[in-house]
């Protein structure tokens, strides 16, 4: 049944999110060494291969497991301190820039898979996401949204990576294993 | 995978789970306008006492301030920045009493109980057929995924190495990535075979699937 293979898909993502958080080679040293984690990567992939709906859920699963008190989050995190920490913005952007991601994905069915999933990804994991992160960040902190904005760009220049290695990820699977590109089936 | 809690039989750990939910939400709403040191002194204070009141265990919990504190000199240098230095304190001070006070609650709460008090928030997504049951399983599954997809990535690491005496690195991503779906295809189709998700056999607690 169908049903059951998406449910693992998105167990599948959202530990993949969980993994990217654990290994350290995946922590890309940025920009005198601040640590910028790659889990942001798993969550543009799930939008763009689970599609909206499902992307969505794996990135909720994740956060079900993070409440629960599972150190999923980058750095062995978890528990429900993370819903209080400054960063508490993101996670809730999350599941929506997901959404989004994966909404854009599936409007661009006709374009090419590199381009439309780095216009999907870069749209839904980096603008969608920081209009949540941002204000967050600054409603935590209490500091002023324009300053918190211009000191939030040091991560942009990762999750330009993570954006081009997401359409990259995305065309192998179109090629390799298209079945399971849920966004790309008629 | 080390779960966050704490297993013991404090009085806290005795207390119902959604009392503690509701405590921790009136805490955070109570403390989010207190803009003087002293009450979000007392309310770090408290927050320290309730580790202590765990007996040695619980104090070695307060590890949690040491992986804190660099995010902590980061806000105050951030506000030191803009030239609000105070400020930068009193959110720091009422960030570290706030997750104490949230690593508490899930520091004596089992992840059943845990599971029981929060299912209420997700009862809109059975709009989407995920039942209690479906939940409990995309869980245990996501739990269980975790150390097979870093196996997987070891031995792609590895079968690079061997062919070329370099780290993987990026190069693995892609192989990995088919690797990892046809996985869970399998896992899906496994599923299906025995019924179904909706047709596997209840009770699989998620604390014995974690070998707690």
């Amino acid at each position: 049944m169908t049903s059951d293979r998406h449910l693992v898909l998105i167990a599948l993502f959202a530990a993949l999110i969980a993994a990217l958080g654990l290994v350290p080679a995946f922590q890309v040293p940025f920009l005198g060494g601040v640590p910028i984690t790659a889990q942001t990567l798993g969550v543009m992939l799930a939008g763009v291969i689970l599609g909206p709906v499902r992307g969505a859920l794996a990135v909720l699963l994740l956060l079900f497991g993070v409440a629960l008190g599972l150190p999923l989050l980058a750095g062995g995190r978890g528990g429900l301190g993370v819903f209080q920490s400054p960063s508490v913005g993101f996670l809730i952007g999350w599941p929506i820039a997901a959404f989004v991601t994966g909404l854009i994905m599936q409007k661009m069915a006709d374009a090419n898979v590199l381009v439309s999933s780095i216009v999907a990804a870069a749209f839904g994991g980096i603008i969608v996401l920081y209009a949540f992160g941002v204000p967050g960040l600054a409603i935590m902190l209490k500091t002023p949204l324009w300053e918190t904005f211009i000191g939030a760009m040091i991560y942009v220049p990762g999750d330009m990576i993570k954006v081009v290695l997401t359409g990259l990820i995305t065309q192998t699977i179109a090629r390799g294993y298209p079945s399971a590109l849920l966004t790309r089936r008629s | 995978m080390i779960a966050l809690y704490l297993a013991g039989r404090s009085w806290a750990h005795r207390l119902p789970a959604g009392l503690k939910l509701l405590v921790l939400a009136v805490a955070s709403v109570l403390a989010f306008p207190i803009d003087t040191v002293f009450p979000l002194l007392v309310l770090l204070s408290i927050a320290v006492g309730l580790f202590a009141s765990l007996g040695k265990p619980g104090l070695n919990k307060l590890v949690i301030i040491r992986r804190f504190a660099p995010f902590l000199i980061v806000i105050i240098l951030f506000h030191w920045a803009i030239g609000t230095a105070g400020l930068g304190i009193i959110v720091a001070l009422r960030l570290l009493a706030l997750v104490l006070l949230a690593s508490f609650v899930t520091l004596t709460t089992r992840m059943d109980d845990m599971m029981a008090a929060i299912r209420p928030i997700f009862r809109p997504l059975t709009y989407f057929g995920l039942s209690d049951r479906r939940l409990a399983l995309a869980l245990a599954l996501m739990i269980r995924f975790i150390p097979v997809l870093l196996g997987v990535l070891d031995n792609l690491d590895e079968a690079y190495r061997a062919r070329s005496g370099k780290a993987g690195r990026w190069r693995i991503f892609a192989p990995f990535a088919i690797q990892a779906l046809r996985l869970s295809d399998h896992v899906g189709e496994a599923i299906s075979a025995r019924g179904g998700a909706d047709g596997l056999p209840d009770g699989q607690r998620i604390d014995r699937i974690l070998g707690k």
